[in-house]
């Protein structure tokens, strides 16, 4: 799904963020990228996003080279990724039903089935009585949750997240994860990256470590998911 | 409701059709942006009505001109020679001469004033009546008023001025065409000098919505950026602000033709006063539906070239950061 190759981000005046770095995400992963504060993380998701080009290297997402899309494509490129942001990024002058609603609004989507599909996702993250309600009005991990049924609405094949939990404690961080798990049960590919290695370690899912723009390590699953993650008796998200 | 959601949820995302989507679009940014001025009442209605003025300003003066024109029609009299016959010539050539002159093909009627007549006329006009009845004699000599055909051009007009004026029986030809010809000129460089302050005014228009659209653009960066980012196109991005300056446009097109139909019908009574005074039956024309439709479509355009210029120069720069 997702294809880092030898990737170089240089940013005017010298600085490097990304030195080189490589690694592929396969369909259906949940990968997390790890890091201290400035060790790239925010940066690979901005090229995965096409919100930066890479200086060299590719990025090849979903067999699509990110070199490739031209400007005006980029919209459309973006519609096929669900993005998490850590200050959510919801409007304020709009309600929860607005906000969830706008990728499907983009899309062209019929109000109807777009009504449909809103009210499914807000299900899914456990907000559908306030849809009518302002964001501003919810507490920091609903407006969290909001952010991710906007980025799930359209049913993307891949979600990216930015530091999805950074500015929620460690109960609504799991909630929030839980809620991913549980589209990646059913086929999502996500790409979170997250400096909480508490958390991550609970999870158990795959981690791509990066350190001065190079990936570290990795790791494999290697963590029975603990008492919160009862994701096997969990219902299919989608279903 | 948990259950019913997720099976609304397996049913796959129609598109509606191409031009229902487009038109539903439309209609729902036609709306949002409309619902918006509408929130900022107070800074929407100054834009609007500076828009209105600086709309207002060209269609009044294309009424004075319109007016006036119309005026000027109705000085047929206005083209007409004054024939002063010599005053040795008599009452009875006078009229042979009107019969001659009026079978010509570039006149249209001839009327004679005789001399008796002119004096008459004079003391009743002038207000030198008792003055007059000291006279021994009339002074004045008869004059054939000669108004030439609809179908005469200036030259050929030129060319009876001087055959006219070559008759024996003549003194002299009294041209008063010629302040007509004057004030037509100066309607003429009036027209073209409205036309081009139109032109200056419609920039102004143009430079007004489009800082207004500029602020409105930079208020909602966020906004803007949280919608790229999640896939909207430029055009997405730009029809809402396109259909505020279609709005605005619109609003000073409505408030411009209220100004000029209230500053109508302030002068419309003391015009008839004037024309009254002067005998005649004078009336103030008003805009007509063409004209009150230029006027719309003239602040829809403006709005929308202004909305336009600015949301492509600042759209572009937003970008997700």
């Amino acid at each position: 799904m997702i294809q880092i190759d030898n990737v170089v981000k240089r940013f005017p005046g010298g600085q490097e963020a990304l030195r080189g770095l490589s690694f592929s995400v396969e369909q259906g992963e949940m990968v997390f990228v790890t890091g201290h504060s400035g060790a790239g993380k925010s940066t690979l998701l901005r090229l995965i996003a096409l919100i930066e080009r890479p200086t060299s290297g590719q990025v090849i997402v979903d067999g699509k080279n990110t070199r490739r899309v031209t400007r005006g494509r980029i919209p459309a490129y973006r519609r096929q990724i669900g993005m998490v942001f850590q200050d959510h990024k919801l409007l304020y002058d709009r309600s929860v039903f607005d906000n969830v609603s706008l990728p499907l609004v983009i899309a062209g989507i019929s109000h109807r089935d777009a009504a449909r599909k809103v009210r499914a996702a807000l299900d899914q993250v456990g907000l559908l009585t306030k849809e009518k309600r302002n964001p501003e009005t919810l507490s920091l991990g609903e407006q969290q949750r909001v952010g991710i049924a906007r980025a799930i609405v359209s049913r993307p094949k891949l979600v990216i997240a930015d530091e999805p939990t950074g500015n929620l404690d460690p109960d609504l961080s799991l909630e929030v994860m839980r809620i991913f798990r549980r589209f990646n049960e059913v086929g999502v590919t996500l790409l979170i990256a997250s400096h909480d290695i508490a958390l991550i370690d609970q999870l158990g899912c795959r981690r791509i470590a990066l350190e001065n723009g190079r990936a570290q390590i990795e790791e494999e699953d290697d963590v029975i998911y603990s008492e919160p993650f009862e994701l096997q008796q969990e219902r299919d998200p989608w279903l | 409701m948990a259950l019913k959601a997720h099976s609304e949820a397996l049913t796959p995302a129609r598109r509606s059709s191409p031009v229902k989507t487009w038109a539903l679009l439309h209609v729902d940014n036609c709306i949002g942006s409309l619902g918006r001025l509408v929130r900022q009442p107070f800074a929407s209605l100054l834009t609007i009505l500076v828009i209105a003025v600086t709309l207002a300003l060209p269609a009044a003066m294309h009424l004075v001109i319109k007016n006036a024109t119309l005026l000027s029609r109705s000085w047929d009299n206005a083209l007409d020679f004054s024939v002063y016959l010599k005053t040795d010539v008599s009452l009875d050539e006078a009229k042979r001469l009107t019969d001659i002159i009026e079978q010509r093909a570039d006149v249209e009627i001839v009327t004679l004033i005789s001399a008796e007549a002119a004096l008459e006329q004079f003391k009743a006009e002038s207000g030198f009546g008792a003055a007059l009845d000291h006279l021994s004699t009339n002074p004045l000599p008869h004059t054939l008023v000669v108004r030439p055909s609809g179908a005469n051009t200036q030259q050929s007009v030129m060319l009876l001025n001087e055959e006219l004026a070559n008759l024996p029986e003549a003194d002299f030809v009294q041209v008063d065409t010629e302040w007509v010809q004057r004030f037509l000129a100066i309607l003429d460089m009036l027209k073209r000098a409205i036309a081009i302050g139109a032109m200056l005014l419609g920039a102004a228009i143009i430079v007004i919505i489009g800082n207004t659209i500029r602020l409105d653009i930079q208020n909602r960066r966020e906004e803007i950026e949280v919608t790229k980012l999640i896939g909207a196109s430029n055009a997405f991005v730009r029809r809402p602000f396109l259909y505020s300056g279609l709005w605005y446009g619109l609003g000073g097109g409505l408030l411009a033709l209220a100004l000029v139909g209230y500053g109508l019908y302030a002068l419309r009574e003391p015009a008839a006063r004037l024309a009254g005074l002067y005998g005649s039956s004078f009336a103030v024309l008003a805009l007509d539906w063409r004209e009150s439709l230029a006027i719309l479509g003239t602040g829809i355009g403006l709005g929308l070239a202004g909305s336009w210029l600015a949301a492509a120069r600042h759209m572009r720069r937003i970008e997700p950061r």
